[in-house]
């Protein structure tokens, strides 16, 4: 594939862009794998998450802190945060990638959406940490 | 950023020729229950900081979920997710390799729909029964 001379050229990219697997989104298989690897883990998350929302709902402030202090609970909480914040970035990003062509305002676009990820993932996870009385 | 120098290029009409199918449909909900989803994540962090930050905030969140209009946005919520799940679950049987070939894939599409809507109509029921 390396070797375009003496035989049928099957692809029109510099050898340079075949092997740094960089497409149009600037990231390849990197963005695709953590995609599947969130994805999985949100697959049991999201039931745990489901799980401690039913069972918050209805409750009253100490209730909430007593159900956070479980260790189990917290850490479920906190696993299914961290796979959701990098899940919705990249999510968003594809989405930002596919309608946003602006030659200013994509560049805008992909910072805010990593600032409002971080952003929500850090206040979600101190918030998290503080309810269960860490 | 070249789009001064070269003339526009011709982009193949899509949405104006394509009779909507139900694949097609499903495909765009699914990114629209993960913008969805990416939004409503602002509620999930007001309920979790108004908690961490005392009674009274605390109270209004809990005020607002319970109101209908709080309701109304958290049955919503639920559906986007349980969807967004099960077209999740689509795509990993996709990755797999299977699931492709012609009744095989209207069947995937009206499982996530009927997984979704049953599953959300459940989950509502027993958080009213239970909560």
């Amino acid at each position: 594939m390396g070797n375009s001379v003496g035989r049928e050229r099957t692809s029109m990219r510099s050898m340079v862009r075949r092997v740094d697997h960089l497409g149009a989104a600037k990231s390849g298989t990197r963005d695709a794998w953590l995609m599947r690897l969130t994805s999985v883990a949100l697959l049991f998350l999201a039931i745990g998450f489901i799980c401690i929302v039913l069972s918050l709902s209805g409750k009253g402030l100490p209730q909430v802190r007593a159900e956070f202090a479980h260790p189990f609970v917290a850490i479920i909480m906190l696993l299914f945060i961290l796979a959701s914040i990098v899940h919705m970035k990249i999510g968003m990003q594809s989405i930002i990638d596919d309608y946003v062509h602006a030659p200013h305002a994509k560049e805008w676009a992909l910072m805010l959406n990593v600032f409002f990820c971080v952003g929500t993932g850090v206040a979600a996870i101190f918030a998290v940490l503080k309810l269960s009385g860490i | 950023m070249s789009d001064m120098l070269e003339a526009r290029r011709p982009l193949s009409p899509h949405l104006t020729v394509y009779r909507p199918m139900l694949t097609m449909m499903m495909s765009i909900a699914h990114r629209i229950t993960g913008a969805a989803l990416y939004v409503g994540t602002l509620l999930l962090v007001w309920y979790l900081v108004a908690a961490a930050s005392g009674e009274a905030s605390f109270a209004t969140v809990s005020w607002f979920m319970q109101s209908f209009f709080g309701q109304l946005i958290l049955f919503g919520f639920t559906f986007a997710l349980l969807h967004h799940f099960f077209g999740g679950v689509r795509h990993m049987i996709w990755d797999a390799g299977y699931g492709f070939d012609h009744p095989m894939r209207e069947w995937l599409a009206r499982g996530t729909i009927i997984c979704s809507v049953v599953t959300t109509l459940v989950l509502f029921i027993a958080a009213h029964v239970y909560g």
